[in-house]
């Protein structure tokens, strides 16, 4: 049962002596072997695990800790695939520099996990090789991009995982399967080595069983990184009174399509956060159909040219190994690039981004956070999301407009309704990272 | 829209079957999209960078080490060193 401590606790169990690395690596090992074919978490399984449980270094701060990664970190010695069959049978070089900081703190990958294939989606479903079952309801989809990563976590398959979020990624499937999931603030941790989707938004964070485990791997994979050219160095948060909040409850984030009983939960959650002597008042913001058609047309430019450079020549297989998602959304790209159509599209939309950016601007000179549902609703049946081009986007049209903006948020659970997880975000402004992280595991704590 | 004009221009093959579907599914996603020109950005600049920076350039360093001794060759580091 080793497998289901959370970061801290199996820290610390280390740490004491209680077990050993290999004790809880073998425990998470077992579980993997136990419920991973149905599941389908992972694409592929470190065989080292244990040998390099062996030689850990417990004092580090990832000391000794299995540590899931979702398949588009680069890893060195273990396969990479995004997820596509193009790139079935990659070794990577070199690590990303997420994976390398990880190691560099102690930590054992214990696998990598499956993902919507190029992190293309929100339902795992678009994996090339399958998709990932919600360990709540194996008949409901995990979410997704990092579905494998959100639904190990959940099934205590590794101690902590890793995830990457271009808008929603990290949050909605952590929603999704009832974990916690941290999306930094743009900038904040390094795309380097991991396999670009959309580079402006790109953020890589971690999935945990809680928000202060999530703040202890922020600390380790964060800060500037001379690979990657639009990492932010450090910064001081300016101190403030984190006990008594100004906490914004976006009324354009409770859909009229929402069910009630996703909305009580959202509204309980706001008395919660009142009951902890924060300030709880309703703000307005966008309408987020406009996040989800600005997001739509740069993520789908921004893909065409990352995926130009899958030519068959440099990197595994060539262009007809791109599944049909792949294909839609270079596609679309290619179209709202192209000369006639690129002021109408791609240069509206970077407009309208600096909108919604200045949208938050004025909304965070009256509040310090803003909290809301992290998807519409909880997690839908497999196949929900088959022939719908926009499923992504709907399904994270909430993580959306922050996404664009580089702010940073995190997914904690706050309830279920038939079974079934239901998330509350925090959204901060950038650089509000540790704010973010404070007010989620306060809430946790309750 | 051309889809497949747009295929070629993206380097992809696709069947006559794909390129029906997909002037449907586009048709529907252009219409979700189109929404952002309700809104008024004539005096509203374009963002592409949403943390401040800018020109983020560094300085050429010569590493000395590897210059060899042999005409304009230099050494670079193996890159076949694993299995």
């Amino acid at each position: 049962m080793l497998n289901k401590l959370n970061l801290q606790e199996a820290r610390e169990g280390l740490r004491l002596k209680k077990f050993t690395s290999r004790e809880l690596v073998q425990a998470c090992l077992d579980q993997i072997t136990k419920l991973d074919d149905d599941i389908h978490a992972f694409l592929y399984i470190n065989s080292n695990a244990l040998e390099e449980a062996d030689k850990a270094n417990i004092n580090l701060p990832l000391g000794g800790l299995p540590i899931a990664v979702k398949d588009n970190f680069l890893t060195m010695g273990m396969p990479t695939t995004a997820a596509s069959k193009l790139l079935d049978g990659y070794m990577p070089m070199y690590d990303a520099t997420v994976v390398k900081k990880l190691k560099e703190a102690g930590a054992i990958i214990i696998g990598k996990t499956n993902m919507d294939a190029w992190a293309h989606g929100s339902s795992t479903e678009t994996s090339d090789f399958g998709p990932t079952k919600n360990p709540h309801d194996l008949t409901k989809l995990p979410g997704g991009s990092s579905g494998g990563s959100a639904a190990a976590v959940a099934s205590d398959m590794c101690i902590a995982a890793i995830g990457s979020e271009t808008a929603g990624s990290i949050r909605q499937p952590a929603s999704w399967c009832g974990v916690t999931g941290f999306k930094p603030t743009y900038g904040s941790v390094s795309r380097y080595g991991v396999i670009a989707m959309a580079s402006s938004t790109d953020s890589p964070g971690p999935i945990t069983k809680n928000a202060e485990d999530a703040k202890i791997i922020y600390d380790v994979i964060k800060g500037q990184d001379k690979y990657d050219a639009t990492t932010i160095g450090s910064w001081k948060l300016e101190a403030g009174n984190w006990k008594k909040l100004r906490i914004g409850l976006a009324k354009e984030y409770m859909l009229k399509e929402m069910r009630d009983d996703v909305k009580k939960l959202i509204l309980d959650a706001a008395e919660r956060l009142r009951g902890l002597g924060h300030e709880v008042i309703e703000i307005s913001l966008l309408d987020p159909k406009y996040s989800i058609g600005v997001y739509t047309i740069v993520q789908r430019a921004e893909v065409s040219s990352n995926l130009a450079r899958f030519d068959g020549i440099r990197y595994g297989k060539d262009r007809s190994n791109f599944g049909s998602e792949a294909k839609r959304r270079i596609m679309l790209g290619t179209y709202v690039l192209s000369s006639g159509y690129y002021d109408q599209y791609y240069n509206k939309a970077q407009k309208v981004r600096n909108l919604i950016i200045k949208d938050f601007e004025s909304a965070f000179s009256k509040v310090d956070l803003i909290i809301g549902p992290t998807s519409p609703g909880a997690a839908l049946p497999i196949g929900a999301s088959l022939d719908q081009p926009m499923f992504g986007e709907m399904e994270d049209s909430l993580a959306e407009p922050s996404s664009i903006a580089g702010l940073t948020g995190i997914s904690v659970p706050c309830g279920k309704i038939d079974n079934l997880p239901i998330g509350l975000q925090f959204i901060g402004p950038q650089k509000a990272d540790d704010l973010v992280l404070f007010a989620a595991q306060e809430f946790q704590n309750i | 829209m051309d889809v497949k004009k747009i295929a070629k221009l993206a380097n992809l093959t696709i069947t006559n079957d794909e390129e029906e579907m997909l002037a449907r599914q586009f048709e529907d996603t252009i219409m979700t999209i189109d929404v952002i020109n309700e809104l008024d950005t004539k005096n509203v600049d374009s963002i592409f960078q949403v943390t401040g920076l800018s020109n983020i350039t560094r300085e050429d360093v010569i590493d000395k080490d590897r210059i060899m001794n042999i005409g304009d060759y230099f050494r670079v580091k193996a890159i076949f060193n694993a299995e």
